[in-house]
């Protein structure tokens, strides 16, 4: 298992070799690796035990915080993989005609290969975090796939918007997951989903819904998320068919399935799923309305058809579970062919506007009749599968447990809207008076994956239990979390399904055949869409934009007195605050004792600091700096540090020195600030420095903890042969920390040497200094 | 024990801390140098403070008078002295490196490093 | 800067001076001292000179370039580090020798001297080489300004 989940990330590397080896055929070599996976986890699978429902496997990757990196496949994953790999298998083989001769498409196999080893670590995940992971490198795969053709800048717009908007509900998702794995007291999936009752009754449970949906409904682009999706048709249009419309997308849906069984059954759950559904299935077909351009129509469509999943995921009843399964491989099966055909008459005759399109058919034949039947597929006519699942989400609808009868008004028109979008993609552009010429016929390499998807459509569709049966069984039991009698039909019968199926079927050949004058009229409600979530993405891109570029001139101007200012307002602002939060400073300051020079050099020290502060000679400030050196020297001497006392006069000397050397060549204090700014840093300077003052009598009144020092000055004889303990602790105990002491000395004394001698705009007269 | 160092260091580090803001770069040297007083005074007071009580040990003994002062702050206080001066010389080198290229001492205008 | 008084002062000052930084260093293990404060206090006396005179002739004083003396200090220190190691032990490990002296006394010489000694040179290097530095006449015309 290890190494056929490893498989497509090993693999994708070699893949470009492969393309310069093979050429076009590589595509069909490239097609056998996921062919190989789908029948190994397959034979896995279904060599299980009887009774047994999953197997996994696990490795301890973090074990000291309990992380594991565990794989798990039973009938839901599986059902997924099967989903993955037949379509990537076919989409990798249109690819290689679709991008023939692109200097890059070796490339572009490494990037799908990539994609599906994540995708099919989301649904073989067994760990909260495996699939996190995996969830993040899919929008990865889709960010670089977006914007494969980099040179175009819609391209580079639209995979920037895919992925902060996948990656903004990745984020959610990470913190949702972590909450839930907390709830549940563990990341193990199998243990969260037999959790259920602990994790409901848990106090973040509503914090984790809310979050695990936004990661799901980003992802499978949900209202207000769903603007990315249409853009990212800047992609070919393999991964049009792959990503976008039969896999990636799908994750939100199995991610909400996948966890159905631990969040499942509350309101707040079912209320959410549903109404968002709702929502985004009536905007998809809606917006998909108005749509010239033949890929938008598709991923309007394919919003839609997300939107009914998740609205079906959401009522929980068996029979809605099972018609969210039915309806998600009748869309896989008919978009995959439409997107792939789209793909082909871009190709051939250079253009995507629905428009420009007529009577294809004739150039086209076989396309033509690919799009026929899995447009028929999607308006859901008999004898197709898109006709047995309508008809079981009809059903489910009708049969929803609150409000049927809303949800089915709201079904019934966007499955009308879906069937006049049928009509306009699968029917329009290949029937009727022609309008173009010129066509290229595709080879045999594109017609190949179109023709397989369409015809699985409509045989499924001939004997749906028996195709079908075996596989969506057993996804449908970790869902619904108890074995699911399913009985799949092309006839069921006349009940109200049929009906409803009936009355849509008809409106919606109504609303095709009209549909120039339909969209004038309703074009006015378009002027609302201008103002939707695409336009709250640009503002609040805008407003992060603008908090950055706000941010970094206040706090990163560029200008030393600025930082100095905001750090020392910080500091203040936050000791503060940590005072106050402890309740103030206590005051008691037992036994003052301070004899009469000490209080001279108490008084002599901070004026002296102030004349160098407040002088405008720039000589009396540096002497002024001297006397409070030689203050500060007098202090050591005064609490027993001699050693300190030497050092301090000889550095001050010295610095007096380096001033007076480096005064003969810069100008005077020519400089003043405004009076206002003055009295603003000499506050803020007043302000931090009592603040210092009173944290410090604080705390040489607090108890001292013995100091660490003993151990030297016991030792210091004894062991280092030495009586100066302050000597001994530089030279012998901590010489390590001189040693590193002296080393940043000697770097800044060649930096010192680097900067005055080394001069860009005299280099003829450098020798000689030094 | 002692209330005259609290004083001082707040004084030096408040004066430090008012010339860093200023804009003539020799302001802000002198700025610095004061600061550098301020917290080699902080760090000193740290160990708290001794009077006559040198951590120095008489010929002959093996431990210091009873009464003696923490050595370790002023271990640290002397390397810290040292340095500071170190790095006080390279501000200065820089200024006048900047001086020379720029032809302004005032901060406020260094916002770039083109030319 | 050229002071009469001042150019006398450094010519007898100095030679005590250094003599004192030696004393300093040297007593530095057990009195107040060592190599931190005698190194400064041996550049005291050439920053004097340099600013008495002339650089050139405080970098005569020298009997080496700063920045070699800077170098042989690290290297000194570093070696002495280094040293304990051959000898099978920790990093830093100091050794000592007690050599007996006329008159009963013992002098007890150890590695940390030797460490001090690098300290020593190193500070005097750093301190002579940013004086020279800043005091030497840049090959621009520094724009003077008299103050």
């Amino acid at each position: 298992m290890t190494l056929f989940f490893l498989a497509p990330f090993l693999l994708a590397p070699l893949l470009p070799l492969l393309d310069r080896w093979f050429g076009n055929k590589a595509g069909w070599l490239i097609a056998c690796v996921p062919i190989l996976i789908g029948i190994y986890y397959g034979d896995l699978w279904w060599s299980l035990p009887a009774g047994e429902e999953r197997t996994s496997v696990s490795w301890a990757w973090a074990p000291q915080l309990g992380l594991r990196l565990t794989l798990m496949i039973d009938g839901l994953g599986l059902f997924f993989v099967l989903l993955i790999t037949a379509v990537g298998a076919l989409v990798s083989i249109y690819a290689s005609g679709y991008l023939a001769g692109h200097d890059r498409l070796g490339r572009f196999h490494a990037y799908m290969m990539f994609f599906m080893g994540a995708m099919l670590g989301i649904v073989l995940a067994g760990n909260l975090l495996t699939l996190y992971m995996c969830w993040e490198l899919t929008s990865l795969a889709s960010f670089l796939l977006i914007g494969f053709d980099n040179e175009r800048r819609e391209a580079r717009a639209a995979a920037t918007q895919a992925l902060v908007t996948t990656a903004v509900g990745g984020l959610c998702l990470l913190a949702g997951f972590v909450l839930l794995g907390l709830a549940a007291d563990s990341f193990e999936l199998t243990d969260v989903l037999a959790r259920k009752d602990a994790i409901q009754r848990h106090g973040s449970y509503p914090a984790i819904v809310v979050l695990v949906l936004i990661g799901a409904f980003t992802k499978s682009a949900q209202f207000p998320f769903h603007f990315w999706l249409p853009n990212a048709m800047e992609a070919p249009t393999p991964v049009s068919a792959y990503l976008h419309s039969a896999t990636m997308v799908k994750a939100g849906i199995f991610l909400v399935a996948r966890l159905t069984p631990a969040l499942g059954g509350t309101p707040l759950w079912a209320g959410t799923l549903t109404t968002v559904g709702a929502v985004t299935m009536f905007v998809g077909a809606y917006l998909a309305f108005f749509e010239h351009d033949l890929k938008g129509v598709l991923a309007y469509l394919t919003i839609n058809v997300l939107g009914t999943l998740m609205m079906l995921l959401g009522f929980g009843t068996p029979l809605a579970v099972q018609a969210a399964m039915v309806y998600l491989v009748a869309h896989a099966l008919y978009k995959g062919a439409l997107f792939l055909v789209a793909g082909i008459v871009d190709h051939a005759t250079g253009t995507r506007d629905l428009r420009k399109m007529a009577g294809l058919i004739r150039r086209l034949p076989l396309t033509g009749a690919v799009a026929l039947a899995a447009a028929l597929s999607m308006a859901g006519v008999a004898p197709t599968f898109g006709y047995v699942a309508k008809e079981v989400f009809l059903d489910a609808v009708w049969h929803a447990p609150f409000v049927p009868i809303l949800l089915t008004v709201v079904s019934v028109v966007s499955s009308i809207l879906l069937v006049a979008g049928a009509g306009r993609v699968g029917i329009g552009p290949f029937f009727g008076r022609p309008t173009q010429d010129e066509c290229d016929p595709p080879g045999m390499t594109m017609q190949v994956a179109p023709l397989v998807l369409a015809v699985a459509g409509v045989v499924t569709g001939l004997a749906p239990q028996t195709l079908m049966g075996p596989l969506l069984g057993p996804a449908l039991e970790p869902i619904a979390g108890e074995p699911v009698k399913m009985y799949l039909t092309l006839w069921h019968g006349v009940g109200v399904p049929f009906v409803l199926s009936l009355v849509v079927l008809a409106a919606g050949i109504a609303c095709y055949i009209v549909r120039g004058s339909l969209q004038r009229h309703l074009a006015g409600s378009l002027a609302v869409a201008r103002w939707g979530p695409a336009k709250w993405y640009e503002w609040s891109l805008a407003g992060l934009y603008w908090v950055a570029d706000w941010q970094t001139r206040m706090l990163q101007p560029g200008r030393l007195p600025r930082y100095v200012f905001v750090t020392s307002s910080v500091l203040l602002l936050l000791t503060i605050e940590e005072i106050v939060l402890r309740g103030g400073l206590r005051e008691h300051y037992p036994g003052i004792d301070v004899r009469p020079h000490e209080a001279f050099a108490a008084v002599l020290i901070p004026a002296a600091a102030l004349v160098a502060a407040a002088s405008r000679s720039r000589l009396a400030s540096v002497a002024a700096l001297g006397v409070v050196g030689y203050g500060v020297a007098w202090l050591f001497s005064i609490f027993s540090a001699p050693d300190l006392a030497a050092t301090q006069i000889v550095i001050e000397s010295l610095t007096v020195i380096l001033f007076v050397l480096a005064f003969a060549r810069l100008p005077k204090y020519t400089l003043a600030s405004s009076p206002r700014r003055r009295l603003r840093d000499a506050l803020l300077a007043g302000a931090v420095g009592i603040v210092l003052t009173l944290l410090l009598l604080q705390a040489t009144h607090e108890p001292h903890p013995p100091p660490i020092s003993e151990w030297y000055v016991e030792h210091s004889v004894p062991a280092a042969h030495g009586r100066n303990i302050v000597n001994v602790i530089l030279v012998d105990f901590r010489a390590l920390d001189t040693l590193g002491e002296i080393t940043v000395l000697a770097t800044a004394a060649i930096g010192v040497w680097m900067l005055v001698r080394l001069s860009a705009q005299a280099p003829a007269k450098r020798e000689g200094y030094e | 024990m002692n209330l005259i160092l609290p004083f001082v260091v707040g004084a030096l580090v408040a004066a430090g801390l008012y010339m860093m803001m200023r804009r003539s770069s020799i302001k802000l040297l002198i700025g610095f140098a004061l600061l550098s007083h301020g917290a080699n005074l902080l760090v000193f007071s740290a160990g708290g403070l001794v009077r006559g009580g040198a951590p120095l040990i008489e010929q002959g003994e093996s431990l210091p008078p009873a009464a003696h002062a923490d050595p370790l702050p002023q271990a640290l206080v002397l390397t810290a002295m040292v340095i500071s001066f170190g790095v006080l010389a390279f501000a200065i080198a820089l200024v006048l490196r900047t001086y020379r290229e720029t032809k302004t001492d005032d901060v406020d205008k260094m916002t770039t490093t083109e030319r | 800067m050229k002071s009469l008084i001042l150019q006398t002062a450094t010519r007898y000052l100095f030679p005590l001076l250094v003599l004192y930084s030696v004393f300093l260093l040297v007593r530095g293990h057990h009195e107040p001292g060592g190599g931190f404060i005698g190194g400064l206090m041996a550049a005291a006396p050439i920053a004097l000179c340099a600013l008495a005179y002339d650089v050139d002739v405080a970098r005569n004083l020298l009997p080496l370039r700063p920045i070699r003396l800077l170098a042989l200090g690290l290297a000194t220190a570093a070696g002495v580090s280094i040293g304990a190691l051959f000898m099978g032990r920790p990093l830093l490990t100091g050794s000592w020798v007690e050599l007996p002296m006329p008159g009963g006394g013992v002098l007890d010489l150890g590695t940390p001297l030797l460490f001090d000694l690098g300290i020593y040179l190193v500070v005097l290097g750093v301190v002579t080489q940013i004086i020279f530095s800043l005091a030497t006449k840049s090959p621009l015309h520094w724009e003077r300004d008299e103050s």
